[in-house]
Formats: C-alpha cells, sequence, structure tokens
C-alpha cells in the first residue's frame, strides 16, 4: 500500500478508536444515572475481565484444551491462588510468569 | 489555580510516581507486545514513522496487529478502519463503567483520559477506583506511563526488524493474562460478579469457536453484566 493511504488509513483509525473512548464520558457528564444503570456499570469490569481472559487460558490452537500443553491454563490455577492469597497486583503476575518459564524449561 | 494552590508540587509530583509505578505491569506486558506489533509492522512493508504513528495515535494492540495484517494483505482503507471501528467498539462499555468515578473531572481531563483508555490500564483503573480513592494525576500517569512503554516497544520491534530476539523463554506473554487474572480477583466483590465473570467467559470462548472473532469481548460483556444485575435486582426483590 502507498505511504500517503497509509497515512490516511491510520488517522481514520485513529478516530474511529477515539471516539467510542470519548462518547460516554461526555455524553454521560454532568448526569446522575439510574441505580439500574450502575448496578449494571458494577458488573462491567468483571465481566469484561473475564472475557478476555478466559479464552487466552483456556483455549490453545483455537480450540479449547486443559492438556499438559496448554501452560497458560495450568500457570493461571497457581496466579489465582497467589491473588487471592497476596491480594495484590505483582505477586500474581510473577507467579504466573514463573510458572510459564518452569513449564517451559521442563517442556522445552 | 485554585488546583494548584490545594496541592503542593511535591504532593502531586509524588501521586505522579504512584501511578507510574502502578503501570509497572502494563509497562512489563506492552514492551513485548509493542515488539511484536513493530516487529510485524516492518515486515508488512509499514515505514517506521508510520509504525510508530500508529503506536501514537490509535494505541490500541490487538486493533494494531489486526490492521498491520490487512495493510499487507492490500485491503482498502475503508475496511482497515471498519474493522478497527468494530473491534475497538468495546471501549464505549470501559469509558460508561469508569464514567462514575471521574464523572467530576473537567471536560478537558476527561478528553485527555479517553485518548488512553486500553484494555489494560481500564482493568487497572476499574480495580483501583474500586478499592480507593484516586488522584487524577495518578490516574493519568499510569495512562501516560502505559502509552510510553507501547510507544518503545514499537520502536524497539522495528529495531530488531527480522532479528528476532528469542524472549520467549522469559514468559512476557504471561504478563497480561497474569494480570487479568490479579485484576479480577481484586474487583470481585459480590456473588453476581462472580455469575457475571462466569457467563461473560463462558460466552466469550464459546463465541471465538463459533467464529466470532472481532465482537467476542463486547457481545460476552453485555450478556454476563446484564446477568450479573438482573440476578442482583432479583435478588433484592
Amino acid at each position: 500500500m502507498e505511504e500517503n493511504l497509509v497515512l490516511i488509513t491510520i488517522i481514520g483509525m485513529a478516530v474511529v478508536t477515539y471516539l467510542p473512548r470519548l462518547f460516554p464520558l461526555y455524553a454521560l457528564s454532568g448526569k446522575t444515572l439510574p441505580p439500574a444503570v450502575v448496578a449494571w456499570l458494577r458488573h462491567v469490569a468483571p465481566a469484561v475481565l473475564a472475557a478476555m481472559l478466559l479464552p487466552t487460558i483456556i483455549l490453545h490452537e483455537g480450540n479449547i484444551s486443559l492438556g499438559m500443553d496448554n501452560l497458560f491454563f495450568w500457570a493461571a490455577i497457581p496466579t489465582f491462588i497467589a491473588a487471592i492469597i497476596s491480594k495484590s497486583l505483582f505477586i500474581p503476575v510473577l507467579v504466573g510468569m514463573l510458572m510459564v518459564m518452569i513449564g517451559q524449561w521442563l517442556g522445552g | 489555580m485554585t488546583d494548584k494552590r490545594n496541592c503542593p508540587v511535591e504532593q502531586r509530583s509524588a501521586s505522579w510516581l504512584r501511578g507510574m509505578i502502578a503501570a509497572v505491569p502494563i509497562v512489563l506486558g506492552y514492551l513485548p507486545v509493542g515488539f511484536a506489533y513493530g516487529v510485524l509492522g516492518q515486515g508488512a512493508g509499514l515505514s517506521t514513522v508510520n509504525i510508530i504513528l500508529m503506536s501514537l495515535v490509535v494505541f490500541a494492540g490487538s486493533a494494531q496487529l489486526v490492521a498491520v495484517g490487512l495493510i499487507s494483505a492490500s485491503l482498502s482503507p475503508l475496511s482497515i478502519i471498519l474493522t478497527t471501528f468494530i473491534v475497538n467498539l468495546r471501549h464505549l462499555l470501559f469509558s460508561a463503567a469508569i464514567f462514575p468515578h471521574i464523572a467530576h473531572w473537567r471536560k478537558r481531563d476527561l478528553a485527555v483520559f479517553a485518548y488512553e483508555l486500553t484494555d489494560e490500564t481500564f482493568a487497572l483503573h476499574s480495580t483501583r477506583f474500586e478499592l480507593q480513592d484516586v488522584e487524577k494525576g495518578e490516574v493519568l500517569a499510569i495512562n501516560i506511563t502505559a502509552h510510553l512503554a507501547w510507544i518503545l516497544g514499537s520502536w524497539l520491534g522495528v529495531v530488531a526488524g527480522k532479528r528476532v530476539l528469542d524472549i520467549e523463554p522469559l514468559a512476557l506473554d504471561y504478563v497480561l493474562p497474569a494480570m487479568f487474572i490479579a485484576l479480577l480477583v481484586m474487583q470481585i466483590k459480590t456473588h453476581t460478579q462472580v455469575w457475571a465473570a462466569l457467563l461473560a467467559g463462558i460466552t466469550s470462548v464459546v463465541l471465538l469457536l463459533g467464529g466470532f472473532n472481532q465482537l467476542h469481548v463486547i457481545i460476552a460483556t453485555i450478556i454476563g453484566a446484564s446477568f450479573g444485575a438482573w440476578i442482583e435486582g432479583w435478588k433484592r426483590i
């Protein structure tokens, strides 16, 4: 693709990415949300985190895999436990990385 | 002016420093993903300026990786922009969910905040807001630190180019999934949130298996969050 065309594409991408990020903040600004909407929004963060996370840990090469070759799934278990015990961000991240590293050494 | 008088310089720089430290897990995750994007961008024949520009003005990991593939496949700009729009529509939900916590901010600050709202910054902010009051400087410091890491990673990828370095043994590709696990655990306070997360996660997997690989997150989130809010309301009656 031509450089100019790439530039136009990038600018278009920037606009269509920014607008959905901004729109709710401006549209809702100054308004008090009904309790039902607030209750719904309270469930958005856990739902979106799970929707992004679960495929990365239980899908392996496009299929559900809980076998030993799916390191990400097996590493998730100690990571979850570390998160529940430590209630911190860094410790589970370190535990998860360590588990994947060990798995790679053992498997590779 | 009043802002400055109420908030001395030392205090403001302390909150910026706290934000930068809080962003470290995101930085660790963004450097390798940004690196991969830079390598792929160069492989797809994009110029260095365009690769970095995209990281600067779009700042959306999955959409950028998808776009690089589509550009190298010579799709029309319109279809690439449309695909980006669909892939990034989920930010509508992030923005709405964060809104109650920053409703009192000035419009200008909201506009700056929105520019750097990604999956990861959203996940971190929504968890931190649930736990405590967070100062604006801290919030923006997290966003800017994450964005700089993304740009730096992209640039390093361009520099490394095809001389692919072997970073796989470092398990850096597990930083972001592990961070999501930690944030999910910190985020969940009620049983109805557990149900929302479970249903959203399962729906997301089912949609992906069914071939919906662009709207799965937003559809799964709407279904999961609605279910959670519905049982919460139903329990109350």
